[in-house]
């Protein structure tokens, strides 16, 4: 248990510094937030917008007061510190969607982008597990060439295909499914689909070389030897150790589900997260990006100790001190 | 785990219960609501259906006609306006709308420390120039006046003939002064929100849609139809046709939202429409590097270009190739013959090849008097453009490609190519950091000043180093001259200056607009060159 705490201890001046560099290579690329195809009308107008938002000020002022460290005079002359910063846990306004905080886009996208994620991440393994399993099997014959090939074709064929396909084939076609949005259940099935395939095709194949892997092993020999049979030597003792690279692989996988995929969700236009994760960088949207990175590094430092944590329940050789 | 995924679903899908009564995908998520500090077309789409001024625009004309002001009266010199508000005005939560709401509406918008991009448009009224460049800070110098409470009195710098268009812009709309000094600048968030549109805000998910309920007390109520309308935000344009070829969306508004790739299918189909824009494509060309300071070089560059091909192998949605910045019928203006002229106006294709083959003459007689003979020690040099990002098309790098291979053939020049994200071609052209680069500009209002004030020498839009004090005195002369006739002859002076003479910029084509809708299902959308179609204005057949 000692372990795990000092891991998630460690977690906070990590995230810090990832979220630091985000802050100020952000800030490098050529351009900025409020740089449009028309000029504002005047200097004084220009002005006025980097002050409002605070771009005006030395970067490691603008640091310290996305922090909330930033102390500064007030009016009447004593030293307060600045409203907000992340030790409120203010990520500040987005900088591009300007009526909107950063922790209210991600509030409101997030979930849908959560919904998409754990359903894409359900259907990877719902498919992953049992194709990889069965072609770990039956290794060698056409049942597994098939399967094998199947998860090679996902693997290989991006989202930006899969998606429209899918569309043209189970909604414009056959008339099955909307071809976007969101909202009804059966707006979720392509979106989901077109998301887990891929990941579907990576969990077969993990699955598959565990599987292959642990069958070859000396404790399997054994078991047979000891005359288990064959559904008992697969699933009790071959299965749990097959899986393990598929566990530490889920860590990963879940933060890449989770936070959104920019493509999906552009092709089905479904109002998650993924899209801001592309395009605030485009626009410069300083604070979303920072928020943005901010939620995608702590979800997959969780994550991953979550995954380690799953380890030492899995196999018993793995203990942590 | 199942239990979970079940109660984010119903969380995330609790949308409108009802389907709207007109669902229009608009584009991509809109930056603000605010009508002062927006920019983007989409944003003013669905501010526009919320918040209006003294007049509003035609859903036939886009012209400025009668809005919150019922009439108006105009001093025979052009330059005061009287407004006579309607009596019974309100906003949406009840409260009266009066002379004074205006005059406090207008000098917040022109404050600069609201920083609203477009406060530009009061330069015209008297006093706003020193307001917005901060020059002053009297507020009571705006030539604005409540002379009683529904009378609005307003001087002009000059006789401005497009002044109720002006008018009728989101900058100019009346907005609730007690909301926005009690929640500043996130004013929009309140809830209620008062509006002085033929709309009031429902919702607004960002990313997703915001809907907008009929305002009741609106002055104009009686012709609004639709009870409810959506505003869906998306930006990949096979989506869009999607949505729109199930049923799902009723209209798409703009052009980027329709695939190009498909423009030769969709064009035959009854529910594509197209219109001549208010807006132009040009290349600019970066006149304080060599060999670009030297005009005999511009104009050779120019005169290569094969407009005609262009709009006819990439753009291929009907667009004008264009010899001036300004389209053809801008509040009309025709503008003057402009460089390569003879080549754009050719009616068949003998005479349009003939006048290519004098063009190229012409072109490398030019280079060869600036000391480039046939390309010779002609330095190398790249063509910026923007490219990737969003769901855009590629239209700005085929034009490039294009570009890049008249420019072998007839000139022997070597121009490489050089696609940049947007916001780096932003920064990089406003500090002229190019060579040549391409550009576009759409119109704010019909009149050709919306085009030619850009190359102005002070102004923020010129990003060109090209600065002409006889350019400049042409547009001061036109703005102060009240007759229409001597003024559009003082402006196309000045443009002759600009493509013919002179030549810091190609014009190449004039746009034009494309949206999509069923007008067996939907009326009331009509064309327009400045792409307004007010959302009061429409409604259902069935």
């Amino acid at each position: 248990m000692n372990y795990f705490l000092r891991r998630l201890l460690f977690m906070l001046p990590l995230t810090l510094v990832i979220v630091t560099l985000a802050f100020f290579l952000v800030r490098v690329a050529p351009g900025g937030p409020f740089d449009r195809e028309r000029k504002p009308a005047s200097p004084a107008v220009e002005r006025a917008l980097a002050e409002k938002y605070h771009l005006d000020e030395s970067l490691i002022s603008q640091y310290l007061r996305f922090l909330g460290l930033k102390w500064e005079r007030t009016p009447g002359g004593s030293l307060r510190r600045a409203p907000g910063g992340l030790v409120a846990g203010d990520l500040g306004l987005s900088l591009k969607y300007r009526n909107h905080t950063v922790t209210d886009i991600i509030l409101q996208g997030l979930p849908v982008s959560l919904t998409l994620g754990f359903l894409a991440f359900g259907f990877a393994l719902a498919m992953g597990l049992p194709l990889g399993f069965y072609t770990a099997v039956r290794r060698g014959h056409w049942g597994d060439w098939i399967g094998s090939l199947f998860a090679l074709l996902v693997i290989c064929i991006p989202g930006f295909v899969i998606g429209p396909l899918l569309i043209l084939g189970f909604a414009l076609k056959a008339g099955w499914f909307p071809v976007g949005l969101w909202g009804a259940p059966l707006q979720a099935v392509l979106p989901m689909v077109a998301l887990g395939l891929y990941f579907g095709g990576r969990v077969t194949r993990l699955t598959r070389e565990g599987m292959t892997q642990a069958l070859q092993s000396e404790y399997i020999r054994t078991a047979r030897a000891k005359g288990a049979s064959e559904l008992q030597v697969l699933l009790k003792h071959a299965l749990p150790t097959a899986v393990m690279p598929v566990v530490s692989y889920s860590g990963p996988m879940l933060a890449d589900l989770l936070t959104g995929s920019f493509v999906v969700e552009n092709i089905f236009q479904i109002p998650g997260i993924g899209v801001f994760m592309v395009n605030s960088s485009l626009s410069r949207d300083y604070t979303m990006v920072v928020g943005l990175v901010m939620l995608y590094a702590v979800l997959l430092l969780v994550l991953n100790l979550l995954v380690d944590l799953a380890y030492s329940l899995l196999d018993p050789r793995v203990r942590y001190e | 785990m199942a239990l979970l995924i079940l109660g984010l679903f119903v969380f995330t899908s609790c949308q409108p219960q009802r389907r709207a009564d007109l669902i229009i995908l608009n584009g991509p998520e809109i930056e603000t609501l605010d009508p002062q500090v927006l920019t983007g077309q989409a944003d003013g789409r669905v501010s526009g259906a919320l918040f209006e001024g003294l007049s509003r625009f035609d859903a036939v004309t886009g012209r400025g006609v009668p809005g919150w002001a019922e009439r108006w009266d105009v001093s025979p010199n052009g330059r005061s306006y009287t407004f006579h508000l309607r009596t019974n005005a309100t906003f949406s939560t009840g409260e009266p709308i009066t002379a004074d709401d205006f005059v406090w509406s207008w000098r917040h918008a022109a404050d600069p420390l609201t920083a609203a991009d477009y406060s530009g448009f009061f330069f015209y009224v008297k006093g706003g120039r020193e307001l917005v460049t901060g020059a002053s800070t009297n507020f009571a110098s705006l030539g604005i006046r409540a002379r009683d409470r529904h009378t609005v009195e307003v001087d002009l710098t000059n006789p401005t003939p497009f002044f109720i268009d002006l008018c009728a812009m989101r900058i100019m709309a009346v907005v609730p002064r007690w909301t926005i000094e009690k929640y500043g600048d996130q004013w929009v968030r309140a809830d209620p929100l008062p509006c002085s549109g033929a709309f009031q805000l429902m919702s607004w998910r960002p990313n997703d849609r915001i809907r907008v309920r009929k305002n009741p007390r609106y002055w104009d109520a009686a012709t609004v139809q639709l009870e409810r309308v959506d505003f869906l935000s998306g930006d990949s344009p096979t989506t869009s046709l999607n949505l729109l070829l199930t049923g799902e969306v009723d209209v798409l508004i703009e052009r980027n939202l329709i695939p190009l790739e498909l423009n030769d299918v969709l064009l035959k189909r009854p529910d594509f429409h197209t219109f001549s824009y208010l807006g132009t494509y040009f290349i600019r060309f970066n006149v304080t590097r060599k060999p670009f300071d030297d005009v005999r070089v511009r104009k050779a560059i120019s005169l290569v270009l094969d407009k005609r091909r262009i709009v006819e192998r990439i753009t291929r949605l009907g667009e004008r190739p264009a010899s001036a910045l300004t389209p053809p019928g801008t509040g009309g203006y025709n503008p003057p013959p402009g460089l390569g002229d003879n080549a754009s106006s050719a009616t068949n294709a003998t005479d349009y090849a003939a006048a290519r083959a004098v063009n190229i003459v012409e072109a490398k007689r030019l280079l060869a008097q600036a000391g480039y003979p046939d390309g010779t020690g002609f330095p190398s040099f790249t063509y910026m453009f923007n490219a990737g990002g969003g769901g855009g098309s590629r239209t700005h790098e085929q034009i490039g490609v294009e570009f890049q291979s008249m420019l072998r053939e007839h000139l022997v020049l070597q121009m490489e190519l050089r696609p940049v994200e947007w916001k780096t071609y932003l920064s990089e052209m406003s500090l002229l950091n190019y060579d040549i680069i391409r550009g576009s500009w759409i119109g704010d209002y019909q009149d050709p000043t919306t085009f030619l004030d850009c190359f102005l020498g002070d102004s923020g839009n010129n990003r060109t180093g090209w600065r002409n004090p006889t350019y400049d005195g042409l547009l001061d002369q036109a703005a102060a001259t009240p007759d229409p006739k001597k003024r559009f002859e003082l402006l196309r002076q000045a443009e002759t200056l600009l493509t013919l003479d002179e030549v810091p910029i190609i014009p190449v084509y004039n746009y034009t607009g494309l949206y999509a809708f069923d007008p067996q299902r939907v009326g009331g959308i009509h064309t327009n060159l400045t792409d307004e179609h007010p959302i009061w204005a429409m409604y259902r057949k069935r």
